[in-house]
């Protein structure tokens, strides 16, 4: 019998609904509680209140695999007897492999670092790797970069984790047979005979964004070979509608840089540019950079307005959010546009917006030079012409934006493209089409979908890719893609300097490259991927690349290739090398990841040995030893220097915004053929119009769909909604009201129907919504989870890409299993309508459908978590403390509730070692800048590469059991339906001095150490979890089951050999990358000195793109941690409580307009 | 009317003393089988593919243990040679023999030569050579007089009462940083090889004030961290 049959009550899932009008209610009464998390706590329903006092939520601790009472005993009793024997067991004998011949430069046990880059749209990710006796186990931004400065962002943390998958597409099929390359060799030999007749006019290649310099050139030969042939490009997301922008308002297309250092004010139009993208890394950090205001320095720290059709973390973390419909949009844009004398006139929108407008066009105005525009790349270009007018007219151009060559090689209309080639598809001209990464079965819009039909059409169809998707699945030839860790290649930065890919490992899978692929369709098929890159810069790229390593003696900034140099320097930092990239923000980084470990080059002697060996006597004719430097210095930083692009002398016209949309046409097509128009289906028997609007967002988490195969990404919980393995349909809390959504499936409970909204039940953190039926220009999804995002605009839902893979993985979901993840939301995207569109219907169907959010996880209860206040409060008041933890009032001056340091029974801990002969020990410590922190979550990903930590699927975080150790906590502020914005908090193990889990361990399995860490001593662990109930922060996370696989050959390789791998039972929490620290200790120890600030960086701090964690030794008072947390505003979480703890926060600061509301409104 | 015999009250006595002199029994049964050999490895000598012998090479030929081990003193593992170090000799002396043919067919086949893991530590355990070489502990302090190891067998428990010996107190254990690699070195030889074979460091304790001397004088000029420090868990558990 089942434990659900005993004790049926323990699973009755209780309805009990949350109303708005409670929740409205709540906030107008409760003035003290200002912050808030989600709508449940706000409206407290009862399960909540339960859910709060309970150390992990009703059933988080339960074993509910469907195993009844005998079995389980029986399990006990077997299990006892057999950990009696285990106890005794022989540890197994282990063999020690040493090399043959040990190459150079390894020293067994010594990680070593290689440059290298993850590539991607609108800049590639330049990356450090770390590689333990030859497998890469955990990715670093490359702090030497210009473009990274060290940070890394969520995608290239968790690619670390997509090499190893083991789901990955390991043999070329063709036509469902595995075949060998030599086969499919000779099968496009054949084809191309055929096609030299007729100049290749069959042939066409779809790539993904080429900025690869090496890749546009081998194309570019072939069509040189092939003149019929055709090349294009699509993809689903990035740059594309920007580059269109800055060609209607430039006339030529470019790539515009913005310099966030330089800027004052900044409006953002629809940009979710801290976001963190693998390309706005710079951005992030220029901007963090003017937002930290430090005790004794009055100047103003920046100020940010948004002005956005659907929630980000840019727009949440603006000092001033205006959130607009998507049709109302461009109007707004326009006004502002027309207030800062730039575009046609523009009619002033009413009601707040006007207010906002006004204030904005004032505020923009009066800092003018030191203002910026940014818009957002899902924007239409008219939008990013109206932008670029905009900075011109406040004269921004050459000093908070410039514009350079474009990024990409071959910049076109993509749309227009895809459309050209699917005409060409239809009309039977194309006879070979090469898919060259990206999976455009899945990815175009419903209107110009590459659909089955299309691809059979053609009689011989190649895919290149990561994984057997839904594109390969109806190519004839499938060839397995090496990753990017694997393959050699090249890219450029999101500023245009070029970027080396260096393998870390050789292919592990016999996959190639698409360079390789490529050489398939020149008369040297079988050149190697190397060789393809070397002789690309020994001949074509040679000039810049020997021109960086001539005049890049220890990066001396060269005036030669930074064009606006001449403008203050204000491009002087984005574009040069080391030297340049300094200033306050970045001293303390340079030389930490570094300074403790050698940085290899030429990774060819480890990885691609025979390769390397290969090519030095195939291209060493014209190899010169100055080339051979250059290059091997290319190698070693990862990017040639001074290779940024060139500033271009560009005029903005001033009345490309009124000349309305560019020009469509057929470029580059075949003659005779007209590309597609989008075609509408068959309409639906509800007409499909109705009266709502949708906006199109790539996912958070996994992007374009690219990573649904990704455990750690699906895992991730979104910035704002928090939740884990879904996507769902974004409304505003009135609309979900209108909506009546939350209405129980049966109607059972009847009450109050209309009111309902998201529901939780007793089991914690699963939220049961209703799914909805979207309809948009006669195309449908019938299954999209409702959520309630407050912030969101009225009547406008958002979906996000890169869900409903019908053939991803285990992970990312299979139609054949129907394992499906979440809803397909290219399926309503349409090519008029990309990014939004009007005329969405909305119906409710009645049906449940549980999600799993991590919002309503680990509540604080309402206290003093998140401090903030505006700028000028902080002028008067740097501490920024709510009343309550001010001073007391009779007694000593200067005391405020936190109790005094020998408040306790313990004896204090000791930290002064060797005192006596001027050598105090260390004192661990960790500050975090609350001001700086956009939410990205780049260092949850971080630390989960960097310690070893499982995935736990959906079904186990519902019950609260995801295993981050550090999360980041989004604390809304101000009313539902327009909060002024969200406060994000990165919570790892606070590392208590009076810690409360030490107290209660039994076996002494949580324990202080000499340099005040809270150790986690795994081995000693019985799992009693008494340390995570006595937690007040809740950072405690325990394997309830055997969440690490242990099987999976792969996962073997990328596992941090540093970091004991957890099994079940165990407790496990942040520990400060305790390995890191050892590691700087014994190297400093070795060499008879301390160890220096900034030598340890933890993972969370090395990826933080805004700088906002900082690690060191509190002992040292001139460590960056020690100087943070004498700041004012530094305070301690849950003080009061006497836990004092060593990871401290920095109070929020922001700065809005006096002249808005939000900005009026007084803090708590 | 009496039910049971008289000589049941000695029994009763008896098995009650018996009872605890069972329980109590048992457990050091328990803990000498946990201290053993059967359980620690040590003192066992470990079958190699090639049977190489360190007795040979060190005691005889006098090479020092950095010649192989060469990275003892940079990184945490002392690392086990690549084949190419045995055929820096092996291609000159007895390159003919047949005891050396797995060697010479390594090197030629550029198959690695798999030996037998002999100190193998639990994995949750990260002890760092270069650390200890660095600090003045003695390879000998460790694996014992390997010099005269035939073959090489664990010479110490590798328990960890074992590692905290050293840890509570380095300065019984320390030594000059140029006797590192001296597998004879002792003061005043009233040590001798009692460090290694001797887990509970009995001797160390009882005999050797002269060595703790010295060893306090070292420790003080090494910078040795105190035992706070190094018994802290993270010292060794990550």
């Amino acid at each position: 019998m089942h434990i659900k049959d005993t004790f049926p009550e323990l699973y009755q899932i209780r309805r009990r609904p949350l109303s708005i009008e409670g929740v409205r209610a709540r906030l107008t009464n409760k003035r003290g509680r200002e912050f808030w998390q989600s709508l449940e706590e706000l409206a407290a329903t009862e399960e909540f209140e339960e859910l709060l006092h309970r150390e992990f939520p009703q059933h988080a601790s339960e074993w509910d695999e469907g195993t009844d009472r005998r079995t389980f005993l029986k399990l006990m009793g077997a299990s006892l007897a057999l950990a009696g024997l285990a106890g005794c067991s022989y540890q197994p004998p282990e063999t020690i492999v040493p090399y043959v011949r040990q190459p150079e430069g390894i020293v067994p046990g010594k990680p070593l670092f290689f440059a290298t880059a993850m590539p991607w749209t609108g800049g590639a990710a330049p990356l450090l790797v770390r590689s333990n006796m030859g497998r890469p186990t955990k990715v670093e931004g490359n702090d030497l970069h210009p473009a990274s400065q060290g940070a890394a962002d969520v995608f290239s943390q968790a690619s670390i984790l997509g090499l190893y998958d083991p789901d990955r597409s390991e043999t070329i099929i063709n036509r469902g047979e595995v075949r060998t390359y030599t086969a499919f060799l000779g099968e496009i030999s054949t084809a191309l005979e055929a096609q030299k007749t007729k100049q290749g006019a069959g042939l066409r290649f779809l790539t993904e964004t080429v900025t690869s310099p090496t890749l546009a050139a081998q194309l570019r030969d072939i069509l040189r070979n092939f003149p019929g042939a055709r090349w294009y490009q699509w993809e689903p997301a990035g740059g594309n509608n920007a580059s269109l922008g800055v060609r209607q308002s430039v006339g030529d297309f470019a790539t515009s840089i913005y310099n966030f250092a330089a800027a004052d004010r900044v409006l953002a139009l629809d940009s979710n540019l801290l976001e963190c993208g693998p390309g706005s890394l710079r951005y992030a950090r220029d901007f963090a950079s003017r937002r930290r205001p430090a005790d004794g320095d009055p100047r103003e720290i920046s100020r940010l307005y948004v002005v956005e059709t659907t929630p980000t973390n840019t727009g949440f973390f603006a000092d001033n959010r205006l959130a607009v419909k998507p049709s109302e949009f461009e109007g707004i844009v326009r006004a502002v546009a027309a207030g800062v004398g730039a575009g046609g006139a523009g009619t002033s929108p009413g009601g707040p917006a006007a207010e906002f407008v006004n204030a904005v066009v004032a505020d923009l105005k009066a800092h003018a030079g030191a203002s910026l525009v940014v818009a957002g790349d899902e924007q239409p270009p008219i939008i990013h012409a109206l932008a670029h007018q905009m900075n011109a007219a406040l004269g921004g151009v050459g000093k908070t934006v410039s514009f350079v060559e474009p990024l990409e090689e071959n910049p076109t209309d993509q749309l227009n493209e895809l459309r050209t080639l699917l005409g060409e598809i239809d009309a039977g001209a194309v006879e070979i089409l090469v898919v060259v990464g990206g999976n455009p079965v899945h990815t175009t819009p419903a209107d110009l979908k590459l659909d089955e039909a299309r691809m059979k059409k053609v009689p011989l169809t190649v895919h290149l890719g990561l994984y057997e998707d839904e594109t390969s699945e109806l190519s004839q030839w499938h060839i397995p893609e090496t990753h990017f860790l694997e393959a050699w290649g090249d890219t450029r930065a999101f500023d245009g300097t070029v970027t080396i890919i260096q393998p870390l490992i050789t292919p592990l899978y016999s996959g190639k490259s698409a360079h390789e692929l490529l050489a398939a369709f020149t008369d040297q098929p079988d050149r190697k991927g190397y060789d393809i890159l070397r002789q690309y810069w020994l001949t074509q790229g040679r000039a810049s690349l020997m021109s960086a390593g001539a005049s890049n003696a220890a990066g001396t900034p060269s005036a030669a290739s930074v064009g606006a140099a001449s403008t203050g320097g204000t491009q002087g930092g984005m574009t040069n090398g080391v030297a340049a990239t300094g200033g306050a923000t970045t001293g303390a980084t340079a030389g930490g990841g570094q300074a403790s470990s050698a940085r290899a080059a030429g990774a060819g002697t480890l990885t691609a040995g025979a390769t390397q060996a290969g090519a030095a006597t195939s291209s060493s004719a014209s190899a010169t030893p100055e080339f051979e430097m250059a290059w091997r210095k290319a190698l070693n930083d990862g990017f040639v220097s001074n290779t940024a692009r060139k500033p271009k002398n560009v005029s903005v016209s001033a009345n490309a915004a009124t000349s309305g949309a560019a020009s469509a046409g057929t470029q580059a097509g075949v003659a005779g053929v007209a590309p597609v128009t989008g075609v509408a289906p068959a309409p639906l028997a509800n007409g499909g119009a109705g009266a709502f609007e949708i906006v199109f967002r790539t996912d958070p988490s996994i992007y374009d769909g690219r990573f649904a195969n990704n455990g750690w990404l699906q895992e991730l919980p979104k910035p704002l909604t928090k939740l884990t393995w879904d996507n769902v349909a974004i409304v505003s809390p009135a609309t979900a009201e209108r909506l009546g959504v939350g209405d129980t499936p049966d109607g059972a409970v009847a009450w109050d129907s209309p009111k309902r909204v998201n529901r939780i039940t007793a089991k914690g953190g699963e939220l049961r919504v209703e799914l909805l039926r979207l309809t948009f220009k006669g195309r449908r999804v019938d299954n999209a989870p409702v959520f309630i995002l407050p912030g969101q605009p009225d009547d406008v839902v958002t979906v996000h890409f890169g869900y409903g893979r019908k053939r991803s993985g285990r992970v990312g979901g299979n139609e054949h299993d129907k394992s499906v993840r979440g809803f397909d939301a290219y399926a309503l995207r349409t090519s008029d309508a990309m990014w939004s569109g009007a005329g969405l219907g909305v119906e409710k169907t009645g049906e449940d459908y549980p999600l799993a959010s991590t919002q309503i996880h680990f509540q604080m209860e309402g206290r003093d978590i998140v401090r903030a206040g505006t700028f000028a409060e902080w002028t008067h008041d740097p501490e920024l403390a709510p009343e309550s933890e001010r001073k007391r009032p009779p007694e000593a001056a200067g005391e405020t509730r936190t109790p005094p340091e020998g408040d306790t029974l313990y004896p204090p801990y000791d930290y002064s070692e060797h005192e006596d002969e001027g050598l105090r020990g260390y004192k661990w410590g960790m500050a975090i800048d609350v001001s700086t922190c956009v939410g990205c979550n780049a260092c949850v990903v971080a630390c989960q590469a960097e310690n070893n930590i499982a995935v736990v699927g959906k079904e186990q975080v519902a019950r609260s059991r995801e295993m981050h150790w550090i999360r980041v906590d989004a604390y809304f502020r101000g009313a539902v339906e327009r909060p002024d914005g969200v406060y994000f908090m990165p919570v790892p193990c606070m590392h208590c001095e009076n810690a409360p889990c030490e107290g209660v361990c039994p076996v002494h399995a949580t324990v202080h150490s000499a340099e005040g860490i809270n150790e986690m001593v795994y081995n000693r662990c019985v799992g009693t979890r008494y340390c995570s109930n006595n937690c007040p922060y809740k950072v405690r996370r325990f394997n309830f089951l055997l969440y690490q696989d242990w099987e999976t050959p792969s996962y073997k390789l990328m596992r941090n050999p540093e970091v004991s791998v957890r099994s079940r039972g165990v407790m496990e929490k942040c520990t400060y990358c305790i390995q890191r620290i050892e590691y700087a200790k014994i190297e400093a120890e070795k060499q008879g000195r301390k160890v220096r600030d900034g030598e340890i960086v933890t993972a969370c701090q090395q990826t933080c793109p805004t700088e906002a964690i900082v690690f060191g030794d509190l002992n040292d008072p001139a460590s960056r941690v020690a100087k943070l947390q004498a700041q004012k505003r530094n305070y301690g979480l849950l003080a009061d409580l006497n836990t004092r703890p060593r990871t401290t926060y920095l109070a929020s600061v922001r700065n809005p307009n006096e002249a808005l509301p939000a900005g009026k409104e007084g803090k708590a | 009317m009496q039910v049971f015999h008289r000589s049941t009250n000695t029994i009763a006595k008896v098995s009650i003393f018996g009872g605890v002199f069972i329980v109590a029994a048992s457990l050091w049964v328990l803990a000498e089988i946990n201290r053993s050999s059967y359980n620690t490895g040590q003192f066992i000598e470990v079958q190699q593919p090639v049977q190489f012998s360190h007795k040979h090479h060190v005691g005889d030929d006098g090479i020092d243990c950095r010649y192989c081990h060469t990275s003892v003193e940079t990184s945490n593992t002392a690392s086990i040679p690549p084949t190419k170090t045995c055929m820096n000799c092996h291609s000159q002396i007895w390159a003919d023999s047949a005891y050396l043919e797995i060697v010479r067919a390594s090197y030629r086949d550029n198959k690695p030569i798999e030996w037998t893991r002999v100190h193998d530590l639990p994995d949750y355990v990260y002890f760092n050579h270069s650390i200890h070489v660095n600090k003045g502990v003695g390879c000998a302090s460790c694996h014992g007089r390997v010099d005269q190891m035939p073959m090489v067998y664990q010479a110490a428990s590798l328990q960890m009462e074992w590692c905290l010996a050293c840890h509570r107190a380095p300065e019984r254990f320390l030594r000059p940083k140029e006797k590192i690699t001296d597998m004879a070195w002792n003061i005043e030889a009233d040590l001798g090889e009692g460090v290694a074979a001797d887990p509970f460091n009995l001797l160390a304790e009882n005999k050797a004030e002269s060595r703790v001397k010295l060893g306090l004088q070292l420790k003080q000029e090494y910078r040795v961290r105190n035992a706070r420090v190094l018994t802290s868990c993270s010292t060794c558990h990550r």
